[in-house]
């Protein structure tokens, strides 16, 4: 030990207090920020807002099972009540009509400035003998026994007209009363949450008081026989987050255990272990730090990667330990001087790879470019300037020479190999080639760590309740609400025209609920005198089975309206029509947003798929935006594989750059690509042969094997005529090895997807990095 | 010499009733004409076919609102109505969903939703079904006449569907329905004659 390792100590010490500081500060993440994009476009940027925010965002889908239809639907019914007591749910349905007498009330004492159907031919002579005509012919129908009672007052059926643009959609199958699943087995209920589908702590907290009203429901009703099944946004992103978090506890739990375990066995030191883990944790932290001030949070996938940090970062020192020897012995010295050029080339080389990644507009990407970066940079830096001088004198590990020399042996004879590898990554080309359609995942859905069996429940369940599974969205921004309104309605005669023609099933809009000041003023206009209207009413009803004088409920119901204000979103509520208004039309980012979800058609020829390509033509000028939420969300993700594997390129380029420039030399260059390309290959082929289709994390796992595989190759290649990495060499390799292969190999096992696709490709790929520089070694 | 005596003396009398048996049974048929066979000769058929004249009185109108089409009913629980006049109607109750199509407009309602329309529907197609269980949640029935004529009432249970039905009277001859005629609370009255094709 020299007085020269003081500053170095010191500035380490200053370097963890700041970090420390930092972390502590650090807001930590395991929500879709990850995978959502730096820069949306306006499309883009709905599809973030409806996932983050959005009311499909906010749908708990409850289904009850087991015991029998008559408890199912007693403890939905409690369950109901308890949860509309609860003001964290907006809503909840399950079938029960509790809204339907205020939402009749309300429709009809504002029919005439509701209907679309009113205007002033309307009220003319023609336009009332129509109406009425067809409002009488309407009574031979089962359906005007719905409305026979309404007739004196709504003899021209707007009632009708206002009830059957309302109930659009399917709707669920009943069963003793509440919503049941088609073949009768489940109760349902849908509960709207009033936290937001991105506030995973307020979805918590929902899910929670949810699963406490079952308890006490079917407490109450005195059953244990019933279970309770929970699906929604809400509930996938609140488990996601918990996988996440007890994923990265486990996985750095295991791969420290794992490492440690290793160093130990081989230094057989408590010393050396201590030193040898001070470059990883000293990376670790770096890589929290950097991305912290970087991002402004970091994202629990990027710890979960972090872990596979320590398996690097730990092989410095095993370089510097395993070169080490007590002073005096120098026989290796020629090893030990061309040590520390090779490792900061292969550092390099590493960064290099890392580095593409910052540039992804992916944050998820940009995050783990990052951390990787940092943490390399200070874990390399720990080693080479603060390590050296906290050896104690005379610190060696045991003599790993031994091994070494068997090692040089073996690669001896590995060297006949190097054909059957040929062989073998020409067959692995080969293989790739002929499945180049499948070798990707284009769907964003690939990186979602949501178990098939919880997927398949969803999707069940939405399918029963017909719950909004919003895919295709008109979009109208305005600078407020009333004219977000009237532009919604432009949009609606749009749509509805596009309804009939068939290349739509329907369409949801907030002015079907509260039409702009502008359309209620205009009907109420429409509206005749009563001494006109009855004048009007007695020439409208000549010849018909229906005399005027028994319609003059009517005449005083329309004298009524015209003294009447336009409905506002404050006379909606108690209604049903209040959420859905709520929902569809809202403030965000100083000005107002109207949402028309558009329904696909059941039946024709564009039956559950409507005509995307005649909604966009048809709303072309109209200043709406027509976004499907499914083609938006693989676009996103197709971009952003295609920007990684670009990026990936450009990585590798780099690479391939600082080799010219380090070893001035096309053959040697090539000697160090080889066996990094023949792992890629060969490990993707692998995986495709194993049915995986490659998402974005594979993609990176690659630039891994390349950025990891090239500290291997590095030490391996040498000038013509000189001699072969030494036994000791050979031996920190094989540990340095293991260390990695460990670090990643844990992730392999993880439930994650981003994580375990990351580990999968790594781990068996540093193994053939290092095998394949063996085996195509210079003799 | 005791047990046989005994012997013979069982055997007369089951001789006996074998032979009441035998005279008794037609006499027993055609008493016992109950909606028990009603239903189960009525739920042998699978599919049927029948144009309607339907006649509707209604107290707000001056005359009786007259309507015509086509019923068709598929076991177990497919009914549709096809209306012709006045205005072209198709209505489609299947399950628990009432489909009716008019014009360019799509009505779709939950038959357990809307009383007044299972009052008019359902109770036709419970009965074409022979679905007695069915009937019998809504309405108390009683069967009078014979086989080749006779006449179910269906008097609503539940009094709030009493509020809408006073009374369902429905005739027929054998499998085949010849007048459905509902009474409504409120002095309304319709009659619905069909005629098989």
């Amino acid at each position: 030990m020299t007085r020269r390792w003081l500053p170095a100590l010191l500035a380490w010490l200053v370097l963890v207090a700041a970090a420390l500081a930092v972390i502590a500060q650090t807001r930590f993440t395991a929500d879709l920020s990850a995978f959502l994009p730096r820069s949306p476009t306006a499309e883009q940027q709905v599809l973030v807002d409806q996932l983050s925010d959005g009311m499909v965002s906010r749908l708990l889908l409850v289904g009850i099972e087991g015991g029998d239809a008559a408890s199912r639907a007693a403890v939905s019914r409690e369950l109901a009540r308890r949860l509309r007591d609860d003001p964290a749910f907006g809503s909840v349905a399950n079938g029960e009509p509790v809204h339907r007498d205020r939402d009749r009330a309300l429709l009809f004492d504002n029919r005439y400035l509701l209907s679309p159907a009113v205007s002033p031919q309307r009220f003319t002579v023609d336009g009332l003998q129509a109406a009425i005509g067809e409002s009488i012919d309407l009574l031979a129908s089962p359906l005007g026994m719905l409305t026979k009672s309404l007739l004196p007052r709504d003899p021209t059926g707007e009632t009708l007209q206002l009830l059957e643009r309302l109930d659009g959609g399917s709707r669920p199958a009943m069963a003793e009363g509440v919503w049941a699943s088609r073949d009768g087995r489940r109760a349902l209920l849908l509960a709207q949450t009033r936290a937001a589908g991105s506030d995973l702590d307020g979805q918590q907290q929902a899910i929670a008081a949810v699963r406490a009203a079952f308890a006490d429901a079917a407490r109450t009703r005195g059953t244990d026989e019933l279970r309770l099944l929970l699906s929604g946004p809400g509930v996938f992103a609140v488990a996601s987050r918990d996988t996440i978090r007890s994923e990265v506890e486990r996985l750095a739990l295991v791969s420290t255990a794992l490492i440690v375990a290793l160093l130990l066995f081989i230094y057989r030191s408590a010393t050396a272990l201590a030193l040898g883990l001070l470059p990883m944790v000293s990376g670790a932290l770096a890589g929290v730090v950097a991305v912290s001030l970087g991002f402004g949070v970091v994202h629990g996938i990027t710890l979960g990667f972090g872990t596979t940090l320590i398996g690097e970062a730990v092989d410095y020192a095993i370089y510097l330990f395993v070169q080490s020897r007590p002073s005096g012995d120098t026989d290796d010295a020629a090893g030990a001087d061309a040590f520390w050029p090779t490792i900061r080339l292969g550092v390099l080389t590493s960064i290099c790879g890392f580095a593409a990644l910052l540039l992804s507009g992916f944050p998820g990407l940009a995050q783990l470019g990052l951390y990787s970066v940092a943490g390399l940079l200070v874990a390399v830096a720990t080693t080479r300037y603060l390590l050296p001088h906290l050896l104690p004198a005379g610190f060696a590990i045991r003599d790993v020479s031994p091994l070494g020399r068997r090692l040089q042996a073996a690669i001896g004879r590995a060297r006949r190999l190097r054909w059957a590898l040929a062989a073998l990554a020409l067959g692995a080309a080969v293989l790739l080639y002929a499945e180049r359609d499948r070798v990707w995942n284009h769907e964003l859905a690939a990186l979602s760590p949501v178990p098939a069996a919880d997927q398949a429940l969803d999707l069940a369940l939405r399918a029963d309740l017909g719950a909004p599974d919003v895919r295709y969205l008109v979009v109208v921004r305005a600078a407020d609400a009333e004219s977000a309104l009237r532009s919604a309605e432009a949009v609606g005669a749009r749509l509805r025209a596009l309804a009939g023609e068939g290349a739509i099933g329907g369409y949801e809009s907030p002015a079907l609920y509260l039409p702009s000041q502008a359309s209620q003023l205009a009907r109420r206009a429409s509206l005749p005198e009563p001494v006109e209207l009855a004048r009007r009413l007695a020439a409208a009803t000549d010849g018909l089975p229906l005399p005027a004088e028994r319609l003059a409920p009517f005449v005083a119901d329309v004298a009524a309206t015209r003294g009447r204000a336009p409905l506002t979103r404050a006379d909606l509520d108690g209604s049903s029509f209040a959420l859905a208004a709520d929902a569809l039309l809202f403030e965000q980012r100083g000005g107002w947003t109207a949402l028309l979800p558009l329904r696909a058609p059941t039946a024709g020829p564009h039956a559950h798929a409507l005509d995307a390509a005649r909604v966009g033509a048809a709303l072309a000028d109209s200043g709406a935006l027509f976004i499907d939420m499914k083609g938006e969300s693989d676009r996103l993700y197709s971009g952003y594989l295609h920007e990684a594997l670009l990026l990936a390129l450009a990585g590798v380029a780099g690479v391939v750059a600082l080799l010219a420039l380090a070893l001035r030399s096309a053959s040697r260059v090539l000697r160090v690509l080889a066996p990094l390309a023949a792992s890629v290959v060969v490990v993707v082929a692998g995986l495709v042969l194993a049915g995986v289709a490659l998402t974005i994390l594979h993609l990176v796992g690659l630039l891994l094997i390349v950025a990891v595989g090239s500290n291997y190759a590095l030490f391996f290649d040498r000038e013509v005529g000189a001699p072969g990495p030494s036994p000791r060499t050979l031996a920190s390799m094989l540990f340095a090895n293991l260390t990695t292969v460990a670090g990643f190999g844990v992730l392999a096992f993880s439930s994650v997807p981003v994580l375990q696709a990351i580990g999968a490709t790594v781990g068996p790929g540093a193994i053939l990095a290092l095998l394949f520089a063996a085996i195509l070694a210079r003799p | 010499m005791r047990r046989p005596a005994f012997v013979r003396l069982l055997c007369t009398v089951a001789a006996t009733l074998a032979a009441l048996a035998v005279f008794a049974a037609p006499l027993a048929a055609a008493e016992n004409w109950t909606v028990e066979r009603l239903m189960q000769s009525l739920g042998t058929r699978t599919s049927g076919q029948a144009s309607f004249v339907e006649r509707k009185y209604l107290a707000i109108l001056d005359q009786p609102v007259l309507s015509s089409g086509e019923l068709r009913y598929r076991a177990p629980d497919r009914l549709e109505k096809n209306t012709v006049k006045p205005r072209p109607e198709s209505l489609v109750l299947e399950g628990d969903t009432l489909t009716v199509v008019r014009g360019d407009r799509r009505h779709v309602v939950q038959l357990s939703d809307q009383r007044e329309v299972a009052a008019f529907v359902g109770s036709i197609r419970a009965t074409l079904a022979g679905d007695r269980a069915a009937l019998e949640r809504t309405y108390a029935l009683s069967l009078g006449g014979s086989e080749n004529d006779w006449t179910l009432s269906l008097l609503p249970r539940d009094p709030k569907m009493a509020e809408i039905v006073l009374r369902i009277t429905i005739t027929g001859s054998r499998t085949q329905l010849r007048t459905i005629e509902i009474l409504q609370a409120d002095g309304d009255r319709s009659v619905m004659e069909i005629v098989a094709r």
